[in-house]
C-alpha cells in the first residue's frame, strides 16, 4: 500500500464503494427497489429524496442495520457481506445519524470509547483515548474537549463528537444523515469546511438532505431516490434545484410561495414582557415583548431550545407565566385556561403533533373536532351529535385533500403529512383570528410542506395574525413579514423580512448582535 | 424505659446488628443497581430472594453443608433472572408488571415447596461469626465491623467492587451505555440485548444470596413470606442512592439500623406499642423517597424495552 492510499487517520482509503440491485421489503412495502449506487474516495455524493422515499433504508443497509432482500455492495470491487455495523465499521464505514448516537451521560473520551476493545483488557483506557481524540481533532481541524460531558456540549460539537467518533474507528466512507438539519447556518459553514477537508483528504462522503441549496454547494454528484427507486445520478454542475425538486415530487414544484401584498392591519396578539419557567426548572422565557399583527405572519427564529416551546406554550395557556402579560385583540388573557384561550378564537398548531396535535387511538374523525368537541353542532347537553361529526369531518378530508382509508382510519395509520393535514384543518376551519404554528412542516416532505405553506399564507391573507414558530430558516424567510430572533429567552431582535439575511439571523440566533462583531 | 437505648452496650448492640442487618438490603438493590444502570426495572427481587431463602435452607438443612446452600440459591435466583430476561429482553414485556408477576411466582412457590418438603418451621446453624484476629478485640468497633459472618464481610466488599466494575471497566461502561441510549450502543456494536442478560441474571444471583443471607446466616430459619417487603425496600434503595453503590449502601445502613433500632425497642421493652416500632423503616422509606425522588435522574431508558429501528 502507498502512501497515498492512506488517509491522515493512518486508515486505508476506500476507493469505489458500490451498493447494486439493493431490494428491501418491508410487509406491505417496497423500501428499496433494485438500488444502485456507489461513492468514491475524494467525492461528496449526495442523496436526495422525500421522506420515505428509502434513504435512510439504503443507508441503514450500507452500515448493516437493516438486511437486504437482494442485491450486493463492493469495496474496492471486492463484494463484502455486512451483517451488522460491527462488519461495516470494521470495513471502515461510518455513520452519523440524524439522532446523534451519543450517551449525555457520559464523556466524550467514554462516548468513544464505548463498544471498543481497550488495552487494558476489561479496564477502560481512557487517558490513552483521549490523547488520539486530541490528535484527530488537531489533524481534522474539530476542536474538542475529551473531558466534557456530552450534555455540556452544543448540537454542533456533539456533531463534531460523532464524526471523531467515526474517525477514531477508522472510518474512511461516512454516512452523514441530515446532520444540517439540527445546526445554525454558521454551524453548518463550519461543517462543510470540515467536509470539504475530509474530501481532500480521500474520504467519500455520502450527505443525505432534502435541503437543495446545501446539496447543490457541498456535493459533487446527486442521485435521487423517489418511493424506494433511484430515478437518477447527475453530476452536480450539471443540475439546478429546480430539476431536482420535480424528480424527488415527481412533478412541477411551486419553489417560492406566492406571498402576496397584504395590508398589516392592527395588533392582535400582544405579549409584555412575559417571562416564565422552563421543565428544568430555569427561566424559559425573559421578558418578551412582541406583537402579531392582523394579516402579518410573525417569524419566530432561534436554535431550539432557546424558548420557542415556552413561547407557544405560555401564548395558548398551557404555560404559567411568571410576569408580564398576554393581549389577544386587546383583551388581557394572562393566566387563562387553555380552553378559554382557545373560545377567543386561537388556533394552535403544536410543535409534538403525534404528542400533542392528536390523540393517535383516535379516528379522523374525532380528531377533527377534539378542539370543539363541547360545542354546536358536535355535541349537545353532552351527548355527541354523531352525524354531525361524521359530516364535518368528510367535508375537512375532501377541503383539505387527506389522504385517508376512510374518516374512521386511527390517526396512528397515516403519513406525518396527512397527520398535521388534519391538524391544519381542525385549527383553521374554525376561522380563527391568531394562529400559532410551531414547526408546521418539520418532517414533512416537500409536498406536504408546500401545501402547509399555502394554507398558512391563505390565512394571512384573511387577514389572521400568525405566530410563526420555526427552526428552519428557509421556512422562516419564505413566509414571514418580520422576523423576531430569540436567544436565551429573550427577543434578540426584531428584523424586517426585506431586511433580513441568513447570515444576519444566524448570528442573532447565536447570540451576537451584528453590529458587535467587528466587520 | 427510652434512656436504656442510651448506655454503651445498648448501642454497640444496635449499631453491630445495624450492620449484620444491611446484609440482605445491598446484596438484592447492588444486584438491582446493575440491572437499573443497564435499564431494567427488575421488581421481581423479593420473589427471587424467598425462593433463594428457601433453596440455600431446605439444601443447608438437608446437606448440612451452608455452602452447597448458598450455592444453590445463587443458580435459584440466576434462573428466575433468566427467566426475567427472556420475558424483558425478547418478549419486550412491560417491566414493572412482568416483576410483579415473578414476585408472586416467588411468593407462592417458596411457600408450596416449604408445604409439601418441610411442613414445619425448622432451624439450621448458620454461617457463624467469623472474628478478625486482632481487630475484632478493639472495643466496640470490634464488635461492630469485624465479629460478623461471612455474607456481611463479602457484600461490603461488593460496594466498592460494583463501583469499580460500573465506572471503570469497559463492562461498566457498557452498561452505563445501554441503560442510557440503548440505540447509541447498538451502533457501536455492542449486544444491548447480552448486557440486559448479563445484569438481570447478575441481579438475580445476588437476589438469591440476599435471601439466603436471611435463611443461613441471619435468622436461620425459613418462614412463608420471610422476606416480608425487604425485596421492595432494596428497589427503593436504587433510586434513593441515586443508582451509586455508595449511595444504596448508605441507604442500606440508614434502614437496618432504623430496623436494629426498632428490634431493641422491642427488646428492652421500652413503651412503643410493636406496630408502631416495626413501621418505622417503611415509614422512613416512604419519606427519604419523597424526599429525594426529585433530585435524581434515572437512566434514561430504564423500564424501555429496546427493539432496533425506528
Amino acid at each position: 500500500m502507498s502512501e497515498t492510499d492512506k488517509l491522515p487517520s493512518g486508515r486505508a482509503r476506500i476507493n469505489s464503494l458500490e451498493m447494486r440491485g439493493i431490494t428491501k421489503r418491508f410487509p406491505g412495502v417496497l423500501a428499496s427497489d433494485h438500488v444502485d449506487f456507489d461513492v468514491k474516495s475524494g467525492e461528496v455524493h449526495a442523496l436526495l429524496g422525500e421522506n420515505g422515499a428509502g434513504k435512510s433504508t439504503l443507508m441503514k443497509i450500507l452500515y448493516g442495520l437493516y438486511h437486504p432482500d437482494e442485491g450486493e455492495v463492493l469495496i474496492n470491487g471486492k463484494p463484502v457481506r455486512i451483517s451488522s455495523p460491527t462488519d461495516s465499521i470494521n470495513l471502515g464505514i461510518g455513520m452519523i445519524h440524524q439522532h446523534f448516537m451519543l450517551v449525555q451521560t457520559m464523556t466524550v473520551a467514554e462516548n468513544v470509547a464505548l463498544g471498543l476493545p481497550s488495552s487494558r483488557g476489561a479496564l477502560t483506557d481512557l487517558d490513552r483515548v483521549s490523547k488520539r481524540i486530541v490528535e484527530l481533532a488537531d489533524i481534522y481541524g474539530l476542536r474538542i474537549d475529551p473531558s466534557a460531558y456530552i450534555w455540556q456540549l452544543s448540537v454542533g460539537q456533539q456533531q463534531r463528537v460523532e464524526i471523531i467518533k467515526a474517525l477514531y474507528r477508522g472510518a474512511a466512507l461516512l454516512i452523514l444523515d441530515e446532520p444540517t438539519a439540527v445546526l445554525t447556518p454558521q454551524e453548518v459553514d463550519e461543517l462543510f469546511v470540515i467536509m470539504n477537508q475530509m474530501v481532500r483528504d480521500g474520504h467519500g462522503l455520502v450527505f443525505i438532505s432534502h435541503k437543495l441549496h446545501e446539496v447543490v454547494e457541498i456535493s459533487h454528484r446527486i442521485s435521487v431516490l423517489r418511493d424506494g427507486r433511484m430515478i437518477g445520478t447527475r453530476l452536480t454542475s450539471e443540475t439546478t434545484k429546480q430539476d431536482l425538486a420535480n424528480w424527488m415530487v415527481g412533478r412541477e414544484v411551486g419553489f417560492t410561495p406566492d406571498r402576496g401584498q397584504v395590508e398589516c392591519g392592527g395588533p392582535r396578539l400582544q405579549l409584555k414582557d412575559v417571562s416564565c419557567g422552563s421543565d428544568r426548572g430555569t427561566p424559559g422565557l425573559r421578558g418578551i415583548s412582541i406583537d402579531v399583527c392582523s394579516g402579518e405572519i410573525l417569524g419566530i427564529a432561534g436554535v431550539s431550545g432557546n424558548g420557542q416551546r415556552e413561547l407557544a406554550e405560555t401564548i395558548t395557556g398551557l404555560r404559567k407565566t411568571t410576569g408580564g402579560q398576554v393581549f389577544l385583540e386587546g383583551n388581557d388573557i394572562t393566566g387563562f385556561s387553555p380552553s378559554d384561550v382557545t373560545d377567543r378564537m386561537l388556533s394552535y398548531i403544536p410543535e409534538e403533533r403525534m404528542r400533542d396535535g392528536m390523540i393517535k387511538d383516535f379516528t379522523v374523525a374525532e380528531n377533527m373536532i377534539l378542539r370543539e368537541h363541547e360545542k354546536m353542532p358536535y355535541s349537545r347537553y353532552g351527548f355527541l351529535n354523531l352525524r354531525e361529526i361524521s359530516q364535518h369531518a368528510d367535508q375537512l378530508i375532501k377541503k383539505f385533500h387527506v389522504k385517508t382509508p376512510s374518516r374512521e382510519t386511527h390517526a396512528k395509520n397515516l403519513s406525518g403529512g396527512n397527520i398535521q393535514k388534519i391538524v391544519l384543518a381542525r385549527e383553521i376551519f374554525r376561522t380563527p383570528r391568531v394562529i400559532i404554528a410551531a414547526q408546521p412542516t418539520r418532517g414533512l416532505d416537500i409536498g406536504a410542506t408546500e401545501y402547509v405553506r399555502e394554507q398558512l399564507l391563505e390565512q394571512r391573507k384573511q387577514g389572521v395574525a400568525i405566530m410563526l414558530i420555526s427552526e428552519d430558516l428557509d421556512e422562516i424567510l419564505a413566509l414571514s413579514d418580520r422576523i423576531a430572533v430569540i436567544y436565551e429567552g429573550q427577543v434578540m431582535d426584531i428584523v424586517p423580512r426585506a431586511e433580513a439575511t441568513p447570515a444576519k439571523l444566524g448570528l442573532l440566533m447565536a447570540g451576537v448582535h451584528p453590529e458587535e462583531t467587528p466587520a | 424505659m427510652i434512656s436504656d437505648l442510651f448506655t454503651v452496650t445498648v448501642l454497640i448492640g444496635i449499631l453491630a446488628s445495624g450492620i449484620r442487618l444491611s446484609t440482605p438490603y445491598l446484596f438484592a438493590a447492588i444486584g438491582e443497581t446493575f440491572g437499573q444502570k443497564s435499564g431494567v426495572l427488575n421488581l421481581g427481587v423479593e420473589g427471587q430472594m424467598l425462593l433463594g431463602a428457601f433453596a440455600a435452607f431446605y439444601v443447608a438443612l438437608t446437606t448440612g453443608n451452608l455452602w452447597l446452600g448458598l450455592f444453590t440459591a445463587m443458580i435459584v435466583g440466576a434462573l428466575m433472572g433468566l427467566a426475567m430476561a427472556y420475558v424483558t429482553v425478547n418478549l419486550h414485556a412491560e417491566q414493572g408488571i412482568s416483576g410483579i408477576g415473578f414476585y408472586l411466582f416467588g411468593l407462592g412457590m417458596s411457600d408450596l415447596l416449604f408445604q409439601k418438603l418441610m411442613g414445619t418451621v425448622e432451624t439450621v446453624k448458620g454461617f457463624p461469626e467469623i472474628y478478625i484476629p486482632g481487630l475484632s478485640d478493639i472495643p466496640g468497633i470490634g464488635k461492630i465491623f469485624f465479629s460478623q459472618n461471612i455474607l456481611v464481610y463479602i457484600a461490603y466488599l461488593l460496594v466498592p467492587i460494583a463501583w469499580f466494575v460500573l465506572n471503570k471497566t469497559t463492562l461498566g461502561l457498557k452498561i452505563r451505555s445501554v441503560g442510557e441510549n440503548p440505540d447509541a450502543a447498538d451502533s457501536l456494536g455492542v449486544s444491548v440485548s447480552r448486557i440486559r442478560y448479563f445484569t438481570i441474571i447478575l441481579g438475580g444471583t445476588l437476589s438469591g444470596i440476599a435471601g439466603a443471607s436471611l435463611s443461613i446466616a441471619l435468622l436461620n430459619v425459613f418462614q412463608q413470606n420471610m422476606t416480608s417487603g425487604l425485596g421492595f425496600i432494596a428497589v427503593a434503595l436504587v433510586y434513593f442512592g441515586a443508582w451509586r453503590p455508595i449511595g444504596v449502601l448508605g441507604g442500606a445502613l440508614l434502614f437496618s439500623l432504623i430496623n436494629s433500632l426498632q428490634l431493641w425497642v422491642q427488646v428492652l421493652s421500652i413503651p412503643i406499642p410493636s406496630d408502631i416500632a416495626v413501621m418505622m423503616p417503611y415509614v422512613v422509606t416512604i419519606l427519604v423517597l419523597v424526599a429525594t425522588v426529585s433530585k435524581v435522574r434515572a437512566p434514561s431508558a430504564l423500564t424501555k424495552p429496546f427493539e432496533r429501528g425506528d
